[in-house]
């Protein structure tokens, strides 16, 4: 039975949930408000004046090819990292669930990543790959491979798929083990006596009872790979070559901050705005219907 | 229908023995009970049968075929987990089926099968719910079906029933007995239960410590112990132990005497002691009285006898055959 405490008066409870409301309504509200204000107006070249345009920075935006390119760059670059980290921590955390010994060891080494930055973790790679004093591309350059992520376009793309990834394994790795460990062993040994081998089960029983784990993961890690990323674009590839890596928040930064137009900026924060709103629609719609219990 | 024989099983986890050299013959079609206190290492022996815990040495043979290297799916077996570890997320069809679809049977084959257990087991009406919708006996049956369905040659049983309650226990007992009956499939239940094992078993095996102390009929094993440990778990409420210096026999160290073979009087008799506390359960009454060195002894006596007052001083009296003595080391002496 659900425990329900009925408060008298509105005092208390008003009270209670103002923290939430002022750090939603300073740090959300006022300034999605302000994108939206912006976003119907244009700054002149000095910034000194600007000019009511309505819905005109969208018009233009939708019309953009640039600004289309980046839509098509960011559902690439979020269906990598997502990918990429889940299932790499998912074949970890197997193979951490399976150890006996050490595996405290193991967690506490997988986990670390976790602690660094994404602006830190896109320098260190950046230094590994870097095409003059890089260790990995000298390395590659040694095995007769030319690693050039500054002039090609898909290097680029996977330098910064990989190191958006690194840091997410440790926290995607930690659920898929807590997931993992709350499977009950009987379950897996009587699958086993049933005759399933290794990978049957996993397809038919782990899986399936991993799934509520997978779906939030996925929620978690697009919404990550969408705004969390920016740091690590901007210290590796800041977008190029050739935009080859401008997911759409990192366009909202140069083209408001470096670009100096405002007003398309905030016009692609609030399209962005809505597009992680529907997003999230989507995937709790349809997706979570085919999680199982 | 196979026979088991377990031939010198041995049990190590690094230099800790939990199973000390168990030997077993079980035949065609029996119903085996291990029986013994929880860490006694019961549940263990039974997952080497399955194969689910490796074998330190000796040997297990199914149907007189080795099977200590082979895997848990190759041994023609089929096991009922304590937690019932059926699938979540999958019907009671799913659930009954699903070792059968591994092992490609045909589909009307499948269905037929499982059909037939659900009658067995009365769960046509739930064939399509998930576990969470069932209740714990219902829970029960599906993994009853879930080892039916294989036609195995073993049926392993892993303390089935101590997730029920009292009452669903009692009626589940009947019923897994009456399944074997019908079955004939040859089972070895583990169980910490000496009722359960009392009335199940066609013949039990008490466990103590890693070590199988008595195997034999539940009923031989209960009037002929032969050991203080098995005369102490096996009967409820549990044998008394005296002295047996106290009682004036003059070998072994202490004598056993069952709760319901003492007789209660005024006249001076074998032992004198005060009643500390009846307990009355209608067809029979238990009365506790404390010796003159503390210790409380346990008589069973009809419930149509008058209750004896609490602090009177009473003899107790037996006959010589009802007297179980038992040596230094715990066995059995015989002779009186």
């Amino acid at each position: 039975m659900e425990k329900r405490v009925i408060f008298k008066g509105w005092m208390l409870p008003a009270l209670l949930l103002m923290p939430q409301i002022v750090i939603t309504a300073i740090f959300f509200f006022y300034p999605a408000g302000q994108a939206i204000w912006q976003s119907m107006f244009v700054p002149d070249p000095f910034g000194l004046k600007t000019q009511f345009v309505g819905l005109g920075n969208f018009e233009y935006l939708l019309n953009d090819p640039y600004y289309r390119a980046s839509f098509l760059t960011t559902a690439i670059f979020s269906t990598l990292v997502t990918v990429v980290s889940m299932g790499v921590a998912l074949y970890l955390a197997i193979l951490a669930d399976r150890l006996i010994k050490g595996s405290g060891t193991y967690r506490t080494l997988l986990i670390w990543p976790y602690a660094v930055a994404p602006a830190v973790a896109g320098v260190l790679w950046m230094f590994m790959f870097n095409t003059r004093v890089g260790v990995v591309s000298w390395y590659l350059g040694l095995l007769g491979y030319d690693w050039n992520h500054v002039l090609n376009e898909a290097e680029a793309m996977g330098l910064v798929v990989a190191a958006s990834s690194w840091g997410r394994i440790s926290y995607n790795f930690l659920f898929f083990l807590a997931g993992l460990q709350a499977i009950p062993r009987s379950v897996i040994e009587a699958a086993a006596i049933d005759g399933a081998k290794f990978w049957t089960r996993f397809r038919t029983i782990v899986w399936p009872l991993l799934s509520p784990v997978t779906f939030f993961l996925m929620v978690v890690n697009v919404v990550y790979a969408f705004f969390e990323t920016f740091g690590v674009i901007h210290t590796i590839t800041s977008g190029g070559p050739q935009q080859a890596t401008t997911i759409l928040v990192y366009k909202v930064y140069s083209d408001g901050f470096v670009g100096q137009d405002l007003g398309s900026s905030a016009a692609q924060s609030v399209i962005l705005l809505f597009v992680v709103g529907v997003l999230t629609v989507i995937q709790f719609k349809f997706i979570e219907r085919r999680v199982h219990y | 229908m196979a026979t088991l024989t377990l031939d010198n099983v041995r049990k190590s986890f690094g230099a800790t023995d939990v199973i000390h050299g168990v030997d077993i013959d079980v035949q065609e079609g029996e119903f085996i009970v291990i029986v013994g206190p929880s860490g006694c290492g019961k549940s263990t022996l039974l997952r080497m049968v399955a194969g689910l815990e490796g074998i330190s040495s000796g040997e297990i043979r199914i149907n007189g075929k080795r099977v200590n290297e082979a895997e848990p799916s190759a041994r023609d077996i089929a096991m009922v987990f304590q937690n019932y570890a059926l699938y979540p997320h999958m019907s009671v069809f799913d659930n009954m089926a699903y070792g059968l679809k591994i092992a490609k049977t045909p589909k009307d084959e499948i269905a037929a099968r499982v059909a037939t257990a659900a009658k067995l087991l009365q769960l046509q009406p739930y064939l399509d719910r998930r576990p969470r919708e069932l209740s714990g006996g219902q829970r029960q049956r599906v993994a009853m079906g879930r080892a039916i369905v294989r036609k195995p040659a073993v049926f392993l049983f892993d303390e089935p029933l101590s997730n029920l309650d009292a009452k669903l226990r009692v009626q589940m007992r009947l019923e897994i007995k009456q399944l074997q009956r019908e079955l004939g499939v040859t089972s070895l239940y583990v169980t910490h239960d000496q009722v359960e094992a009392m009335t199940l078993a066609d013949r039990m095996i008490v466990m103590n410590a890693g070590v199988a102390d008595q195997i034999g009929k539940p009923l031989e094993v209960y009037e002929n112990p032969q050991t203080e440990f098995v005369a102490g778990f096996i009967g409820s409420p549990a044998t008394n132990f005296v002295p047996a210096g106290s009682v004036g026999v003059s070998v072994g160290t202490t004598v056993g005497i069952r709760p319901e073979h003492i007789k209660l009087s005024a006249e001076p008799s074998r032992l004198q002691a005060r009643v500390a506390y009846c307990e009355a359960l209608g067809a029979e009454t238990l009365v506790h009285l404390r010796l003159d060195n503390g210790q409380l002894v346990t008589v069973r006596q009809g419930g149509h006898l008058p209750l004896p007052t609490e602090g009177t001083d009473l003899w107790m009296g037996w006959h010589d055959a009802s007297m179980m003595v038992f040596g230094e080391d715990g066995r059995r002496i015989n002779a009186v």
